[in-house]
């Protein structure tokens, strides 16, 4: 008894002694690719900022972190917070947060059609929802372009037929930016959504309407709790780079909507001012995690409530 | 005298709970290739009746129940509850509920939150609902399994699960498709007599589906017999057992040997036939048929018997073979037209049977041990 017991976990030390042993290569390219760069981002931060870009090495400051949130008067050192820097955060989280329930409200219905088509169709319509990741996001994004600016497409169309007599400005707003991203990022949201509603067993669904469920009931009651770990990688996905998005907000939200990552762009670039594009950076990052954290905690407690 | 072992069907005892006239499902495959999956049928199924559709794969049995349910609508025909036409409305509209032979528990959800998923849509009272729930639980006995995750428990459990979900909504008609084939031998005979004794209990009209002919035969009240996306016969399980009406009935449920004969004279449910070899017996009628001339006469192996002498026979062969298979003895008899013969006898201890292969044997059919089929 006690014998076999060893054996066991004898066993048990050795899997794990070999799940390390194989899982080595991976950590290195992670501890290589992610957390050094991090590291040295963290580093930058903390440094005083040099007076052509760059930093001065060794030299530690807590300017850049200060600069993140507040900024001094330049005449009577008075500190006050940093308006701009605030409210480009706020827009970013809130266009990251819209693109993620746009792209979801749409990506929903998507995934659900294609889950539900025969079998030998369904590799036609996953390939059809992959065809824009052929092409560069930046040629992506100037076609975009194309279609909204005020003598696009779209305008030039909607006048011909007298819809309206002068152009809406939808270029370089809000909007532009959420319709850029929106596009960009639907297959992110639509692939993850596709993999669990592809493995839902619509006996199920059968079942909820036996027991005397209606049409919403049955997607809120039973299809959507059971595909939640498809949504939330989706949502993941999607909200990660829209919240970071640089390409997008820069070509469709021109100079006038900025969000973090042009912020962060505009310190290494032109700004001269590396300490605080890296403390934006870290901030981002920090950003990303907490926002992960409330949401799986959120979603894992309404999966605890409901059974 | 040869109707004295029928079953007594009375079709005014009881009031219909459902009617399904001349329901007919077409499928579009997809080669648009129309397949018939159930072809102008019709059927009455009684209230507090536990009705069996027996018959082999993709006969339609599921199609029929579906149909029931809602989950597919009819080409053809209606399906009548209470009298009222159901066959269009939406499976959420119907009191009608279904044990899934996968049972389709909600992995989501508790036991006790599955068995209360009916009631809750139904918008009952919270504590109604918890009344309920713990009554169900009391009645396929797993109240100490309340709280447990489905993914939790055997599947003998997830079963009467499934069976008291189906049944807290209190639905006038349950439909079972063929809840009991994943359970193995000895939890499937322990099911069988629960659901005997739910149905009893709640009163409520099972629509049995199963291909196991045994399990039928124990447990309905009424068996319909499927064929090719049509009903060939419905009957108690006495009725379809001793008095088939069709070859493929007679041949599908138990064993069965046919042999040609003439009809000479009928009256009531019987007939006066004289079997190809010569001999003449009284064999029983399909009910309200009249055959005359040519007909094939059935006759169960334990409904023969091996004669004492071969002078007072009914046929005579030789013996093949003799299978001793415990309770019985199967005798393979080959008939002097080269067909085959099968005898059942049951064993006793005290006399040596003596049955040698090749031995010259007689088979006694008694008047009222056969019957005549349709076709
Ligand atoms: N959705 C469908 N599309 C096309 N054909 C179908 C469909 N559902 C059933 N069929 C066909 O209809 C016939 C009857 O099917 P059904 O499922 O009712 O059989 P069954 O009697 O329940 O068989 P089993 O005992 O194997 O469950 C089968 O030949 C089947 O292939
Ligand atoms: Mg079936």
């Amino acid at each position: 008894m006690a014998q076999a017991q060893d054996i066991i976990r004898a066993a048990a030390r050795r899997d794990i002694r070999n799940r390390w042993w194989l899982s080595s290569p991976a950590l290195a390219i992670i501890f290589l690719a992610a957390i050094g760069p991090l590291f040295v981002v963290v580093l930058y931060s903390v440094m005083e900022k040099g007076s052509y870009g760059d930093v001065k090495y060794w030299q530690f400051s807590g300017q850049g972190w200060f600069e993140v949130l507040f900024e001094r008067d330049m005449f009577d050192n008075t500190v006050s917070l940093a308006d701009a820097h605030l409210s480009i955060l706020w827009r970013s989280v809130k266009l990251a947060a819209i693109t993620t329930v746009v792209t979801l409200i749409l990506g929903f219905p998507t995934a659900y059609f294609i889950a539900t088509r025969p079998r030998h169709r369904r590799d036609l319509w996953l390939f059809l929802i992959t065809i824009p990741f052929w092409t560069n996001l930046l040629i992506r994004t100037f076609a975009i372009q194309e279609v909204f600016r005020n003598e696009g497409l779209l305008n030039v169309v909607l006048m011909k037929v007298g819809l309206i007599d002068k152009p809406i400005q939808i270029m370089f707003t809000d909007a532009a930016i959420l319709l850029g991203m929106g596009y960009v990022y639907l297959p992110l949201m639509v692939l993850p959504l596709y993999a669990s509603l592809e493995k839902f067993d619509f006996r199920l669904a059968e079942a909820a309407a036996d027991l005397y469920a209606g049409g919403f009931r049955i997607l809120s009651r039973v299809i959507v709790p059971i595909v939640r770990p498809g949504i939330i990688a989706g949502s993941i996905l999607v909200f990660i780079p829209s919240l970071g998005s640089y390409v997008t907000p820069r070509l469709l939200g021109g100079g006038k909507s900025l969000m973090l990552g042009n912020l962060i762009e505009l310190q290494f670039g032109q700004g001269r001012n590396w300490p605080l594009g890296a403390a934006l950076s870290i901030s981002l990052t920090a950003i990303v995690m907490l926002s992960l954290l409330v949401y799986v905690r959120a979603s894992s407690k309404t999966e605890v409530r409901h059974g | 005298m040869a109707g004295a072992n029928r079953g007594i069907t009375d079709l005014t005892a009881g009031k219909i709970a459902i009617k399904a006239r001349g329901i007919t499902k077409v499928f579009h495959g997809a080669g648009n290739a129309a397949f018939k999956a159930l072809d102008r049928v019709s059927v009455s199924i009684r209230e507090n009746e536990f009705f069996t559709l027996l018959g082999p794969s993709g006969c339609g049995k599921t199609t029929l129940l579906r149909l029931i349910a809602g989950f597919e609508y009819p080409d053809e025909g209606e399906i009548l509850l209470d009298g009222k036409d159901i066959a269009l409305l939406t499976p959420h509209q119907r009191p009608v509920n279904t044990v899934f032979q996968s049972y389709a528990l909600f992995p989501h959800m508790t036991v006790g939150e599955n068995i209360g998923f009916g009631l809750e849509m139904l918008g009952k009272p919270r504590r109604e609902i918890a009344a309920r729930v713990d009554e169900m639980l009391r009645l396929v006995r797993m109240e100490a399994l309340k709280d447990r995750r489905t993914s939790q428990i055997s599947g003998g459990q997830q079963q009467r699960v499934a069976l008291a979900r189906a049944l807290a909504p209190q639905p006038k008609v349950l439909l079972l498709d063929e809840p009991l084939s994943a359970l193995d031998y000895k939890l499937r005979k322990e099911m069988q007599v629960e659901l005997k004794r739910l149905q009893h209990e709640t009163g409520i009209t099972f629509i049995f589906v199963t291909h196991d002919q045994e399990e039928a035969l124990t447990m309905s009240d009424r068996i319909a017999v499927m064929s090719g996306g049509s009903i060939l016969q419905v009957g108690t399980p006495r009725e379809i057992y001793d008095s088939p009406d069709k070859r493929f009935v007679a041949d599908f449920i138990g064993e069965a040997n046919f042999l040609p004969a003439t009809v000479l004279s009928a009256s009531g449910d019987a007939a006066k036939v004289a079997l190809g070899a010569g001999a003449e017996i009284v064999a029983g009628l399909p009910h309200g048929e009249r055959p005359d001339g040519k007909v094939t006469v059935m006759v169960r192996p334990e409904h023969a018997e091996i004669a004492s002498g071969t002078s007072g026979a009914t046929l005579a062969g030789t013996l093949e073979s003799a299978v001793y298979l415990g309770t019985d003895t199967h005798l393979n008899v080959r008939l002097g037209d080269g067909s085959s013969f099968v005898v059942r006898r049951q064993n006793d201890r005290c006399t040596e049977a003596g049955f040698v292969p090749g031995m010259p044997i007689g088979v006694l059919i008694r008047d009222g041990a056969a019957q005549v089929l349709k076709y």
